[in-house]
């Protein structure tokens, strides 16, 4: 059907409110006994997570095997399996939630359909093996509303994802969705929507952190026969999946917004430049895109106005670079994905020539939300200058891996004890990078630092696109700089001297460092060349890209100068400084070790200790893996 | 480069690429990905192929083709390794994990094992940080592994 109206949209909202009323019910209470059909629920719905990593641990036959078992018990009239986006625990994934009663189940197997439907579905009984427990109380939790994890959350960019089947148009119109679309062009001026957005304060997520409704306004300003819309879904940061998961569990707010972009900007064709390596993501915004047609959201004469709009998708190939918007527009042109210098801006000459706005998702994903509850309400989360919420891939060595969303404001302390449950295994906080190859390493004394665009600038870091990884005691800070400059040199384009080359000479001189041939004159070099770097690049990934090295330096100096004066790696992570031997007194001989010691470096008679020959080991741990009495020392 | 010839049929389901796409210089990447799609990687002869189909140089083709990491001109192995080098993968032992694949299967990063079996490559990542750290064997993704379990997967494969 085609919606022509308002009113069209008021009638869809309301035709699907009986199936989505449940689960708004159950988000805005708790219900505390559990719910079955045997205990007179009437109408029950099974959630699972659809999301890559989940995908990854089998959620698709969870499903399958959960409409197996309701077909069996022939309660298919009253349950519904629907699959969502990321729900974001993605470290206790796969996840199953029941509603109405918010059960929240984790780490579920497809074996464990048959009890669900029987024990909870039908008879009304939760399953306590399958829910969280409270790493601190020990207690389990069966809603998701009572776990650290979800209590200092707030959900804006997020708001569908694990609420609504992203591939069902109606449950995101049930949710309000295409209401901001239709009020924009029926009863607003195209520069009334981009004062609303310059109002709220938004800043784009993609990482510079420019205000939004500026860039529209510069666009918007521009006179040419043809403009464009582009959406940044080229998430190049490793270890970051905040975009990926908006398009995978919300894709339609992402088609919403790219709408009314284009609507205030005065534009009629929208393209999204999306990673090739992301099948998943690529599915469900073309599904998206199709629905808006058919519903007439997309294409000539949307609900009736003059207004013509549609979004095309291009890949990507796997560059680092094309996440800077020039350089995006280049590989969309079919060309190496090379920056060029700014001026020109996008806004002026971008994809053909023509003015182009480029915005990241989780920015876009934030558009309807606004113009639906308004500029005011927006800017009253988060900072002075940093307005809204930020989504994190939080991950590393921390408890609670997964994809969160705090206001502004939350500090990193709050993020990594409370949010995430604090380190892994019990060890020592000793870093957060944030901000990927672009960010840097901030440390204990960083904690209380309020996370926004400029407190995070300020301490040497970056908020960059929202990968926060958590290392441990057990990280070398070495080597993790070297890490993301060994990204960078693989990734550098190699127009500009400063970046191809002297990211190049640095990586040189970490390595050397790692292998214990460094020297204390190598870590002024690698500040100079790092400074002149930052000075000199063309475009933003080349200026910042010495921050992994430089903000290591500032912060852990020591680390490095003992690299360097007595060739110890303290993390015990460079291998070249280790030396692995056995303790004679632990040792039972029991030949483990040697048996799977790759290199042969381990020789023993049996009952009595072995010895480690340190001319032949590779240092590989294998041993120390190997060995179930903790004889393996390493110095 | 390696000097492929191309069988008849795939030459014209290249052919038939670069027409559906208008020959259109500014396609050039969609037109690679749907070519690298038909045997796996993207060997000289094709390259040459939609360089003159393109009407373009076949300089411009190659260096879109070596810019971007998504297309390769080796042939992937019957099953591709790929070890996951984002960070949350690396902070959790994936480069350990990288240097025992090399090991068991005596190659190194971007090369397939000579009897075609496995080949074996870096990817940024899948977003399965919950699992880290994450190795992708064809379409398959194995969580939360040790350099232990290597041996044992690789061997299961190959029997």
């Amino acid at each position: 059907m085609k919606i022509l109206s308002i009113h069209d949209l008021e009638k869809l909202r309301k035709s699907a409110e009986a199936h989505m009323s449940l689960r708004e019910e159950s988000n805005r209470h708790v219900v505390d006994h559990s719910c079955g059909l045997a205990t007179g629920t009437p109408h029950i719905q099974i959630l699972i997570c659809g999301g890559t990593g989940c995908k990854a641990s089998s959620s698709q036959e969870i499903v399958q095997r959960l409409q197996m078992e309701i077909a069996e018990h022939q309660i298919s009239e009253k349950v519904e399996v629907i699959m969502t986006g990321c729900f974001g625990f993605c470290e206790k994934g796969p996840i199953v939630k029941i509603i109405p009663d918010n059960t929240f189940y984790v780490q579920v197997t497809p074996e464990d359909a048959a009890e669900i439907v029987r024990e909870h579905i039908i008879g009304g009984r939760k399953i306590e093996r399958l829910l969280y427990v409270d790493p601190k109380t020990e207690k389990s939790v069966s809603d998701s509303k009572h776990m650290d994890f979800y209590r200092k959350q707030m959900r804006i960019a997020l708001r569908n994802c694990g609420t609504i089947d992203p591939e069902n148009i109606e449950e995101y119109i049930a949710r309000d969705g295409y209401f901001p679309l239709a009020t924009c062009l029926l009863r607003k001026k195209p520069q009334e929507v981009i004062e609303e957005i310059k109002l709220s304060g938004l800043r784009g997520r993609g990482g510079g952190g420019f205000p939004t409704g500026l860039k529209w306004e510069l666009t918007a300003k521009q006179q040419a026969e043809q403009k464009y819309v582009v959406c940044n879904a080229d998430e190049g940061d490793p270890g970051a999946f905040m975009d990926r998961s908006i398009m995978e569990g919300d894709p339609h707010s992402v088609v919403e917004a790219m709408a009314i972009c284009g609507y205030s900007i005065g534009a009629t064709k929208g393209l999204v430049y999306i990673r090739a390596e992301y099948p998943l993501a690529v599915h469900r915004l073309k599904v998206a895109i199709a629905q808006a047609r058919d519903y007439g959201l997309l294409g000539d004469n949307i609900l009736g106005t003059d207004f013509c709009f549609d979004i095309e998708i291009r890949y990507g190939a796997g560059a680092f670079v094309c996440g800077e918007e020039t350089a995006l527009i280049h590989s969309m042109e079919g060309k190496r994905g090379e920056p060029t210098l700014k001026p020109p801006f996008p806004a002026e000459s971008g994809y053909k020539g023509m003015p182009t706005n480029v915005n990241n998702v989780e920015t876009l994903a934030n558009i309807p939300i606004i113009l639906n509850k308004g500029a005011k309400w927006f800017s009253s989360i988060g900072t002075e200058r940093s307005k809204g919420t930020k989504v994190f891939a939080l991950a590393g060595k921390i408890n609670n891996v997964g994809l969160i969303e705090v206001p502004m404001g939350t500090t990193l302390r709050e993020v990594i004890y409370e949010i995430g449950g604090g380190i892994k295994n019990g060890k020592k906080f000793k870093a957060v990078q944030t901000g990927g190859p672009s960010g840097g390493c901030l440390t204990e004394k960083h904690l209380d630092t309020p996370i926004d665009f400029d407190n995070l600038l300020a301490a040497g870091s970056m908020m960059g696109s929202g990968g926060m990884i958590v290392m441990d005691e057990d990280d070398c800070m070495v080597s993790v700089a070297r890490f993301y400059l060994d990204f960078t040199v693989e990734e550098s384009c190699g127009k500009c001297t400063p970046c191809r080359i002297g990211n190049k000479r640095m990586l040189e001189i970490l390595t050397k460092i790692t292998e214990g041939k460094g020297t204390e004159e190598d870590l002024k070099t690698l500040q100079t060349l790092g400074k002149v770097i930052k000075d000199t690049a063309l475009c933003g990934l080349g200026q910042t890209s010495p921050n992994p090295v430089l903000s290591t330096l500032d912060n852990f100096y020591d680390e490095y100068l003992a690299h360097v004066k007595q060739k110890v790696c303290p993390a015990k992570q460079c291998k070249a400084l280790l030396t692995y031997a056995i303790n004679p007194e632990k040792c039972i001989g029991c030949h483990a070790c040697a048996k799977h010691c790759p290199a042969e470096a381990i020789t023993g008679m049996t009952r009595k200790p072995h010895i480690i020959h340190p001319d032949l080991c590779i240092r590989c741990g294998m041993c120390v893996s190997r060995c179930k009495f903790n004889a393996i020392v390493i110095c | 480069m390696a000097t492929i010839k191309l069988a008849c049929d795939v030459a014209r389901q290249v052919e038939a690429i670069c027409d559906k796409h208008g020959n259109d210089q500014g396609e050039l990447i969609n037109i690679l990905h749907e070519a690298q799609h038909l045997q796996g990687y993207l060997p000289e002869e094709m390259q040459r192929l939609i360089a003159h189909k393109l009407n373009i140089p076949v300089s411009k083709v190659y260096g879109v083709v070596s810019f971007y990491t998504f297309f390769t001109m080796t042939p992937k192995g019957k099953h591709p390794v790929s070890v996951c080098m984002g960070t949350a993968c690396y902070v959790r032992g994936g480069e350990k994990l990288l240097e025992e694949f090399k090991r068991v299967l005596g190659i190194d990063v971007g090369e397939t094992t000579p009897d075609g079996k496995f080949s074996l490559d870096c990817l940024r990542c899948v977003g399965a940080c919950g699992l880290a750290p994450v190795v992708m064997i064809g379409e398959k993704v194995y969580g939360r592994l040790q350099p232990v379990d290597v041996k044992k997967i690789i061997e299961e494969l190959e029997a």
